[in-house]
């Protein structure tokens, strides 16, 4: 074992220490200011109701979605290439954190939709796009599982990332070609005109950091977990043969 | 690399599995549909594309666990690896041979199922040139996902959870220009687009499956 | 206290509860995940030392 198998955790573990107090706490404030300003403090929308309040929880949680795997793409890419063990096992502890908004986002989607598109699920682009991203976030975590040596397990599945990022990306192409949208355009974009209105869109932006910064502290706590378990395999690996 | 073709072909053959399961499959999975949906010619000439689509995507998966897995048990992947063929090449063939004992069956059988699901004539020609430009990609889609889980206990189920969510572009565009040509639209850009993947897949994911085993066999 | 939602009031409730749910039990499984996993490292270090060092 060289020193970097060591020097990278312990280094990253000392930040992620100091870091982690601050993201918590901040991701507590973010997610309880935006929820609750959201759901006592801003108006029905004239078409849509109270059910414009849904869009606190699924917006932000289709952000954290799709940029846990993008997240998870970088940190696999930086693991083939750098060889990093921090960085394999970021991406492994990302994964159930992405699945579990991917899952929120669908459900909040569906709850959504009954009232106003009058159906649970449509075969939409984004929800086709987006049950796609969750099987492959199943695909994912199950290759964790299933291979034992933590190397190549980190091995397979970057590898897994990086053709699934692709083809999920010809999918989500793929599927516009296939059907028309229901769905409507981005939330918040650049483009001022196509914002949604001033009231509902501080709300939804302080509940996106907030959910960006619970990921954050998520994944650090999560990797530092993973780094544990990885520590307490190698020591008694180490023992077992003089035992 | 043709003896490795001829080898992996024969073994296909002598195994019993080859050309009859995958085919066998396809048969049962078209006869069941119109138990499971109801007899109604309208309905059925509907969705005889997509079924179509639907038997060839689950017969390529049948096949696949043993694509590699016999192999890598006998330790022929390790002198795979190790010979001056690069492993590349040899994916690649063994894709190939995939390709010939499954989907190219499917292809020439499909014309002869679709009569049973009461698919429109018009349609026929549209099918077997979707399926002939798609299945290489489900082929080589497969040995990508077979090298990724060669090295995994009872990995058959685990393979399919995999490569499924990789097949949906491939269906998509399958699909779309089989479905297309049975309405008697245009299918040129859903087949151009097929092809493409098609390419792009025998092309790159070699490569991809390369690497994936060299990670397993290390 | 809660404010009016109308005839909605199923659906947004619904959407926050199961939300909630959802990411307390994230957190939970988390959580508890974590601090075997430490505990566990911690007793196996503990071990490693009484060993003496490799």
């Amino acid at each position: 074992m060289s020193i970097w198998e060591y020097a990278n955790p312990v280094r990253f573990l000392a930040l992620s220490a100091k870091v982690q107090p601050f993201a918590w706490g901040a991701a507590a404030i973010g997610i309880s200011v935006g929820l609750i300003w959201g759901f006592f403090g801003t108006p029905d929308d004239f078409r849509q109701g109270a059910t414009v309040k849904i869009i606190y929880l699924h917006v932000p949680a289709a952000w954290i979605a799709i940029n846990a795997w993008i997240m998870m793409l970088l940190a696999s890419l930086v693991w083939l290439v750098r060889r990093h063990h921090v960085s394999a096992l970021a991406a492994k502890a990302a994964a159930p954190v992405g699945l579990v908004m991917t899952v929120i986002g669908l459900f909040t989607g569906a709850i959504w939709g009954q009232p106003m598109w009058g159906t649970w699920w449509a075969w939409d682009p984004r929800l086709t796009s987006f049950l796609i991203l969750f099987l492959f976030y199943l695909g994912y975590i199950a290759l964790w599982e299933a291979v034992e040596d933590p190397d190549t397990a980190a091995d397979l599945t970057s590898v897994l990332c990086l053709v699934g990022s692709v083809f999920a990306l010809m999918s989500r192409y793929a599927v516009l070609f296939w059907s028309q949208g229901l769905h409507q355009g981005a939330s918040l974009s650049m483009d001022k005109q196509e914002n949604i209105s001033n009231v509902f869109w501080f709300p939804l932006v302080i509940a996106i950091a907030g959910f960006t910064l619970l990921f954050l502290a998520l994944v650090l706590y999560r990797t530092g977990t993973e780094i544990s378990l990885r520590r307490a395999r190698a020591l008694s690996a180490r023992m077992e043969p003089r035992a | 690399m043709i003896a490795l073709l001829i080898r992996d072909l024969r073994l296909a053959m002598r195994a019993g599995g080859g050309f009859g399961l995958g085919l066998a499959f396809f048969l049962i999975i078209t006869v069941l549909v119109p138990f499971s949906v109801g007899p109604q010619s309208s309905l059925l000439s509907t969705i005889a594309p997509g079924i179509m689509w639907m038997g060839a995507l689950l017969a390529c998966l049948l096949s696949l666990d043993r694509l590699l897995a016999l192999d890598f048990e006998d330790g022929t992947l390790d002198v795979l690896a190790t010979a001056p063929l690069p492993l590349e090449a040899a994916l690649a063939i063994k894709g190939l041979a995939h390709w010939i004992t499954t989907g190219l069956p499917l292809v020439v059988a499909a014309p002869f199922l679709a009569v049973l699901l009461n698919m429109p004539p018009q349609g026929f020609v549209w099918l077997v040139v979707s399926l002939a430009l798609g299945t290489p990609a489900l082929s080589m889609i497969g040995t990508f996902g077979a090298a990724l889980t060669v090295g995994i206990k009872r990995g058959g189920l685990l393979l399919s959870l995999l490569v499924l969510p990789l097949y949906v572009p491939t269906l998509i565009f399958g699909a779309e220009a089989a479905r297309r040509g049975a309405a008697g639209m245009a299918v040129e850009t859903p087949l151009l687009l097929l092809a493409g993947i098609s390419l792009a897949c025998v092309a790159l994911l070699p490569f991809a499956a390369a690497a994936a085993l060299r990670m397993t066999l290390r | 206290m809660i404010p009016d939602l109308g005839k909605y009031a199923t659906e947004v409730l619904s959407a926050y509860g199961v939300s909630l749910l959802l990411l307390a039990g994230l957190l939970a499984r988390t959580l508890r995940r974590g601090k075997s996993a430490r505990a566990a490292l911690k007793q196996i270090e503990a071990e490693t030392k009484r060993h003496g060092k490799v």
